[in-house]
């Protein structure tokens, strides 16, 4: 079973060695109009108020969660920064909230990822302040709704533990990127229409963010094994890794 | 076992950014935002950005220098962690 994963990763990232050049990133300042940056700003605040009463009851409950917290947005912290190169031809980077949302939930990413765009926004124009709500609906609720609801759902229907990690965190990196193309799409398409605008964008994300979501879905396995192997009480108290799954392996 | 499985993992993961680089080396590689801008233009060709950025940095040395402590930052965190809990679980398996 593994190695045929390991053969289709090699398969995958060789055939889009060849693609077109391409972009992927998070919608820049100042190009959603103001009624649409309205509607993402009010689109993602209940799911950071919830992140955060989430947050605090969880740390309540067990304090020492706080540096695994903390180890998560370090994780998407650092993944945000890396712009990595991709085969297409030009650059994108991971969003690194597949951990978090796999150890946490989904909500909680949303304040941690509101944390990193704004970080990029203010020190690197990077995203932006306006589109902030946007970004922080794909990358901190889209993106590990997806994720947490994969990595459940698999986990219940007894899918192996890193098979799991795997495809969540791989297909929520792609439903960010997917959620930004929506959302560009929604505000600048043609005559075509929203759906003809949206397989442009989808198009040129997908294709540029797969061997990323690859690689990003294959460190979160590393990581949340290296996790498991010396953190097991503080991963049981989450009980988001399935009763099962401590186990094996 | 467990060891060397991941550090497969781990090659596979340097394999698939090193890639790109080595089939696909001419290619410009440059950062997206510009060619969204671009793909937005062609789709709508009088549109104009209504807000700029409050403040850019005002070199590619300087964008690089945030961008580097942002990982290093983010970094420096994971790792003090993982050598915590490993420190700890190496000191209770002595205990």
């Amino acid at each position: 079973m593994a190695k045929k994963i390991y053969l289709t990763v090699l398969v995958l990232g060789l055939t889009f060695s060849f693609s077109q050049p391409a972009y992927a990133m998070h919608i820049m300042e100042g190009f959603l109009p103001i009624k649409w940056a309205a509607f993402w700003f009010l689109a993602a605040i209940p799911f950071v108020f919830h992140g955060l009463r989430c947050i605090e009851k969880k740390v309540q409950e067990q304090p020492s969660l706080k540096m695994l917290l903390a180890f998560a947005g370090a994780f998407a912290f650092v993944l945000s920064a890396l712009k990595l190169p991709s085969v297409t031809g030009s650059s994108s980077h991971p969003t690194g909230v597949g951990l978090g949302a796999i150890l946490f939930g989904p909500t909680p990413m949303a304040v941690i990822s509101t944390i990193v765009l704004l970080f990029q926004a203010l020190l690197l124009a990077h995203g932006g302040i306006s589109t902030l709500g946007a970004n922080v609906f794909s990358m901190g609720i889209m993106g590990p709704l997806i994720v947490y609801g994969l990595h459940r759902g698999m986990v219940k229907a007894g899918c192996a533990r890193n098979v799991a990690v795997f495809l969540a965190a791989a297909v929520g990196n792609l439903v960010t990127y997917l959620v930004t193309s929506l959302q560009l799409s929604l505000v600048y398409h043609e005559a075509g229409g929203i759906t003809a605008a949206f397989a442009k964008f989808a198009a040129i994300f997908a294709v540029t963010q797969i061997p990323l979501a690859i690689a990003e879905g294959l460190l979160t396995v590393v990581v949340i094994n290296f996790l498991m192997k010396y953190n097991l009480t503080e991963l049981q108290a989450l009980s988001v890794l399935g009763k099962g799954g401590v186990n094996d392996e | 076992m467990m060891n060397k499985k991941m550090g497969f993992l781990v090659l596979i993961i340097v394999i698939i950014v090193i890639m790109p680089l080595v089939f696909n080396p001419d290619a410009p590689y440059d950062g997206a935002d510009g060619r969204a801008v671009d793909a937005i233009k062609e789709i709508a060709p009088h549109s104009k950005p209504w807000f700029s950025p409050i403040w850019e940095p005002p070199s590619a040395e300087i964008e690089s220098l945030i961008f580097s402590l942002q990982a290093a930052l983010g970094s420096g965190f994971i790792c003090y962690y993982l050598g915590y809990q490993a420190g700890k679980k190496k000191g209770k398996d002595l205990a």
